[in-house]
Order: structure tokens, then C-alpha cells, then sequence
């Protein structure tokens, strides 16, 4: 509860501070809303990379962090329309109903929601990574790095979003290495270096040699390079908390979508759509491969990097089957988007339940 | 799954290097609340020490001025709340509230410059005979100097609270603010010094995770550590070894939960996620139950403020 109220307190005042610095200028201006601190490093740093992106392209930007997914959300969204803002990007799935309520009050406003499906108004747009592009990257290094065979997975919340990642990640582990086990480990929380820390070092402690985290922050690699196995960076470049464990990291770039849609506001050519981006498109970007991976493992994944740009290759490319062994999708057959966005199922091969 | 003892002894050390940042915190606003003074402040005294350890092992690059300035700056923001609660009378609650956002709030905002820098290695002490003893090797050794710092606090605050006249005072203090005053005791210096102390130790605690534990800098990084430790002060019902006690309890059980989702026990994870808070509490209760010395080690005048002319 005192985080909640703290939050909006900051955010009320950051919100107070911005509104009377952008009040004055007269150029297309674009409003961010943030859930988390600029200063998590983890998900919201990577929005905020994306809004210095649009800054340096010559527009106006404002932000306002920590914003609760509650009637918060829908006030500061409100006062940012109010305000003169041209394009606002709320960037938590939470914001969904706040966003399309406050975007049939504005509708010159336009309005682009992260990682939703709801555009209930036309000057609504939605857009998502294809994150589980990277995880399928990582699970092809884990599978062929681990001499235990045992691959640790530090994840958040049970939402399709990480399921997904699991999935995707344990079937391209699993075709480079048929023997390998994956141990999950829900943290339940996106942001708590000290627990994130814990669960890693549970899994390490129990034999898990490649470590893959969901979760935001730098703590996890940073245990798996105290106990010397590999770890993956995520949503940034990771590399300089743990030179040693890091194999690669899955980087968030999201700075070449805004200042697309930024610019296609002052163009007039703004229009509603949905955007899964992936790796090829660069919204998915994988960090330099470490030297410590052979080169030909570095080469493989340089050719499936470049296969899953030009889509050759599909993350969920069948046979796949679930825990139970139904065919969740046919041989020769790919997962459409709409299986994707509402996967809640494990395939064969992960171990546990989902946490209901 | 492979259950040798070396597994168990590392298990047991990764509990015990978990309950290092509540044994601190908890042992210094125990000395607090002794006095009579209720500081809630302790989480964002925790995140004030957090940032400034970090920030200046960043800048200066020394461990040693990081450490000691980590316990500086609590106790500078706890002179705060000492200056607010003894000087000016102000409720203890909502001061200890306030600073909480405060250190909350200042500490995002000095730690805007040190977010994505990697922290540096903290030495840990007989990393060498480590490995001699099976079980005992890996609790005992290769830890960090404030690891066995936090292992002595509670047993040398029972001591200072208990056998030294010093002590004494403090607990005068907590429990008859107008009669300590009476015998010539400086009740307000006494407090000052044991809110001080508490600052002290709560920026210890949050530089041991910035510094040790996690070394990096992230906002909010104490994760509601702060509010932990308070609640073991309280549920210890004021005794340095039971917090320790309380604090081994909710680490081991933050840990072995992980443990069990990894081994793939069944039981729904959320239950597992709650487990530390409840069986915490329940055992705390259940070894504090006897009413008599709960009446004995209370702070009577907890909280309240003292006028010296009443």
C-alpha cells in the first residue's frame, strides 16, 4: 500500500514538473507512461531509451514513472491528453482499459498501448516484441553449453507473455539437446534483486549449469558469474555485470518504433494497427555472442538469428505437443499469433505445473 | 536430486547470507524502540545506506569510506527524524512514515547516475578453508567481514541490553522516560544517540546489498526489507536472539520454497510464496508467548513523545 501511495506521490509531482516544462513548446509532443523507475535497468530503462530515441529525432517527449495500473493510470493519461500531448505510449498491460477509456475522451490524441490486444477506438494502436524470437535463441545456447543438463529459469508471473518464453526457449533447448531438463522457479515478483538472487542460487545450488532469468534485474547474472555458470542478459546488454556468465543478452529496442510513429503523427500519416515485431524487424535485438561459445555453436546461431529475421524459421514450428501429449500444433505447421498471445500451456518437456 | 551435505551446508549459507540485512536492521531499531521511540523510518534509512555505499564505492573506489559512509548517511537522515521526534515533538509515526518516502524518493534521485554500473567485488574472509570442513565449511567461511558483524549484533545487544549499566539507561529510558529524567538521566540525549545508532545500522543493512549481496544500484532495490525488519522487532517481542531466530526463519524459508518449486514439489507456489511471512510470524509468536516476559521487555513508553517539564 505505501508504495502505491509513494508512486502516485512522485508521479503526481514528476507529472506537475513536466506538464509546466512542456507547456510551452508547440511541436508534436509525445507523453510516455511508465509502471516501473526509469532507474530499474530492466523494462521501463528500455522504454526510456526508446523516448531519448524520439527526443534526439527533434520532438518534445514527457514521462511520468511509476504509474499504478488503477484509476492512477487513467488520470495521469487524462492530464497528459489535457495537456497537448499529440501521441501517448502507455507501456504496461495494465494500462489496456485505462488507455482505450481515456482515447474515446481525446480523439485527436492518438494513443499506442504496449503488449495489449484492445483497440477500441481508432486512435488506439497496440504493439508488442517477439521476445520469444530471442528465447529461442537461448535455449539453442543453453542446450548445447550445459554439461549438467540441468537449465535453471528464473521467471515472473504465469501470463502467456512468460509462458511463452518458456516454451520457446525449452523446444529449441531441447532440439540441440535432447537430454537437457529445465527447472522453472516462479519469483513472483518482475523486480527484486535480492530475491531474484535467491531463486538463482537455489537453482545453482541444485545443479542448474545455464541460468535464464524473466525477471528485470542484473542479479541473477551476477550470482551465476559468483558461481561460475552461464547466465543471459535480459531486456539489456548485461555483459559488463558478468563478463565471465553472460553468453549474449536479448535487448528491448523499442526507440526505432517511436520514433516511427512519432514522425508519423507530424506527417499526418498516423494510422491504428497492431505491431508484433521481432528480430527482424530490430525490436528483438541479440547482444554480441560471447567468445567463450565455440565458434561453431556462434555460427549456428548467427544462421538462426537470420533465418528467424527473414521467417524461415518459427519459434513454434510443429510437432508440438503439450505436458499431457496433445498436439498443440501440427508437423510442418506453425503457431499462429493468436495461440501465441493466449498461451497458457507448457509443452512436453518442462517440468511442474503453471501456478494457477 | 542429490542430497550430500555439502548441498546442505550450502543451502544453510545462502539462508544465513539472506538474513544478514534484517539481523542489522533489526538490531538497531531495537535499540531504538528500547528507548521508547518508534522509528518506522527504517526503510528508507535502508535505501538511503543502499545509494550512498554504492555511489561512493563508485566514486571513490574504497570499500572501507563506502561502508563506514553507508552508516553515516543513515545516521545523518536519522538525525532527522531525531531532531523532528525529540527537538520538535513530533508524532513518531508519521515522522518515521515521512522519512521512509523521503529516503525513498532521495535516494532514486542521487541514484539516477549510478543505474547499469556494475558494483565491485566485496572480499569474503577464509575463502581457503572453506572446503575442509564438509558441512561446516561453507557456513563458516569465505563470508564478508559484515556477515559476521551481523551474526555477533544480536548476541553482544543482549549483552549491552542485559549485563551493562549503559544498557540499563536505555532501557530506563524506553520504559520510564519521567523517572530515567528524574534520576538525572538525559532522556532526550539517550534517545537522540539510540535513533542515531539505529540510522547507523539500518544503512549498514542497505549497504550490504547494494555492496554485497546484489552489487548494484537499482530504485527500491530494499524491496520492502525495511518494514521486514520492523515487524521482527515487534513479533521478537524486543529480544536480539529471537529476531535472529525470526530472521533465519524467514530467509530459510524464502530459500528452501525456491528449493522446493526446483525440485518440483506440488504444492501451489503461491502458498509457497507466502510461507516465510506466516510461519514467521506463527513461530515468533509461539516462542514469545509468555505474557510475563512480554510485560518485561516491552518499551512501555513506546512511541510516546517525553516533555522534559511533565
Amino acid at each position: 500500500m505505501h508504495k502505491i501511495f509513494i508512486r502516485s506521490f512522485v508521479s503526481s509531482l514528476v507529472l506537475l514538473f513536466t506538464l509546466t516544462v512542456t507547456a510551452i513548446a508547440k511541436d508534436v509532443k509525445a507523453a510516455f507512461v511508465y509502471i516501473g523507475p526509469t532507474g530499474d535497468h530492466g523494462w521501463t530503462y528500455q522504454h526510456d531509451v526508446g523516448r531519448k530515441a524520439v527526443e534526439a529525432a527533434g520532438f518534445k517527449t514527457t514521462y511520468v514513472e511509476g504509474v499504478p495500473e488503477s484509476a492512477d493510470a487513467e488520470r495521469v493519461l487524462r492530464q497528459l491528453a489535457n495537456s497537448g500531448h499529440d501521441i501517448i505510449f502507455t507501456t504496461s498491460f495494465g494500462y489496456m482499459n485505462p488507455t482505450n477509456k481515456v482515447a474515446k475522451e481525446f480523439p485527436n490524441v492518438k494513443f499506442e498501448h504496449a503488449t495489449g490486444y484492445k483497440r477500441e477506438h481508432a486512435n488506439v494502436s497496440t504493439y508488442a516484441a517477439r521476445f520469444y524470437e530471442g528465447r529461442t535463441i537461448l535455449g539453442t545456447i543453453a542446450g548445447t553449453m550445459t554439461k549438467s543438463n540441468v537449465i535453471g529459469y528464473v521467471a515472473s508471473f504465469p501470463i502467456p507473455e512468460v509462458i511463452r518464453g518458456i516454451n520457446s526457449f525449452t523446444l529449441a533447448a531441447q532440439k540441440v539437446n535432447p537430454n537437457i531438463k529445465t527447472k522453472i522457479v516462479w519469483a513472483f515478483t518482475w523486480y527484486d534483486p535480492g530475491k531474484e538472487a535467491e531463486a538463482a542460487k537455489a537453482l545453482i545450488d541444485q545443479g542448474a549449469d545455464v541460468i535464464a532469468q524473466h525477471t528485470d534485474s542484473t542479479a541473477i547474472v551476477q550470482m551465476a558469474e559468483k558461481a561460475g555458470v552461464y547466465a543471459f542478459g535480459q531486456a539489456s546488454d548485461m555483459d559488463k555485470f558478468a563478463p565471465k556468465a553472460v553468453l549474449t543478452s536479448v535487448e528491448n529496442n523499442w526507440g526505432p518504433y517511436y520514433v516511427d510513429r512519432v514522425k508519423a503523427v507530424a506527417n499526418g500519416t498516423w494510422n491504428q494497427k497492431d505491431t508484433w515485431h521481432g528480430i527482424g524487424d530490430g525490436m528483438v535485438v541479440i547482444s554480441d555472442l560471447d567468445s567463450q561459445m565455440p565458434a561453431d555453436l556462434r555460427s549456428k546461431v548467427k544462421k538462426l538469428q537470420a533465418d528467424l529475421a527473414s521467417g524461415k524459421v518459427h519459434s513454434f514450428t510443429g510437432p508440438i505437443y503439450d505436458q499431457k501429449g496433445n498436439l498443440m500444433v501440427a508437423e510442418g505447421k506453425t503457431a499462429d499469433d493468436g495461440m501465441l498471445a493466449g498461451m497458457m500451456t507448457y509443452v512436453k518437456g518442462v517440468e511442474g505445473d503453471i501456478p494457477k | 536430486m542429490i542430497i550430500d551435505i555439502n548441498f546442505i551446508g550450502l543451502i544453510i549459507a545462502s539462508i544465513m547470507a539472506s538474513a544478514v540485512p534484517l539481523i542489522l536492521a533489526s538490531c538497531g531499531e531495537l535499540i531504538t524502540e528500547r528507548s521508547g521511540v518508534l522509528n518506522l523510518g527504517v526503510e528508507g534509512m535502508m535505501i538511503i545506506g543502499a545509494i550512498s555505499g554504492f555511489a561512493l564505492m563508485t566514486v571513490t573506489g574504497s570499500l572501507i569510506i563506502a561502508i563506514f559512509g553507508a552508516m553515516l548517511a543513515g545516521v545523518l537522515i536519522s538525525t532527522i527524524f531525531a531532531f523532528l521526534t525529540q527537538t520538535l515533538i513530533t508524532n513518531h509515526v508519521a515522522t518515521g512514515l515521512a522519512l521512509t518516502i523521503f529516503g525513498i524518493g532521495i535516494s532514486a534521485m542521487i541514484g539516477k547516475n549510478f543505474v547499469g554500473i556494475p558494483g565491485k567485488e566485496f572480499p569474503v574472509l577464509f575463502e581457503n578453508l572453506k572446503d575442509t570442513i564438509p558441512l561446516i565449511g561453507p557456513i563458516l567461511f569465505g563470508h564478508s567481514i559484515v556477515f559476521y558483524f551481523a551474526f555477533a549484533l544480536p548476541f553482544v545487544t543482549n549483552y549491552f541490553l542485559k549485563k551493562t549499566k549503559l544498557g540499563l539507561i536505555v532501557r530506563a529510558v524506553g520504559d520510564s522516560p519521567v523517572s530515567a529524567s528524574n534520576q538525572g538521566i538525559k532522556v532526550r540525549l539517550v534517545r537522540y544517540l539510540c535513533i542515531l545508532y539505529g540510522g547507523a545500522m539500518s544503512g549498514l543493512a542497505g549497504a550490504y546489498l547494494s555492496m554485497i549481496y546484489t552489487p548494484q544500484w537499482i530504485e527500491n532495490m530494499t524491496g520492502g526489507r525495511g518494514w521486514i525488519a520492523l515487524a521482527l522487532v515487534v513479533f521478537s517481542t524486543w529480544n536480539p536472539i529471537k529476531i535472529l531466530i525470526g530472521a533465519m526463519i524467514f530467509g530459510g524459508l524464502t530459500i528452501i520454497q525456491f528449493h522446493m518449486q526446483a525440485i518440483g514439489v506440488r504444492i501451489p507456489v503461491q502458498f509457497l510464496t507466502a510461507l516465510p511471512y506466516i510461519v514467521t510470524i506463527i513461530v515468533l509468536v509461539v516462542i514469545s508467548r509468555d505474557s510475563r516476559k512480554i510485560r518485561l521487555s516491552t518499551p512501555s513508553s513506546l512511541g510516546k513523545s517525553f516533555h522534559k517539564d511533565n
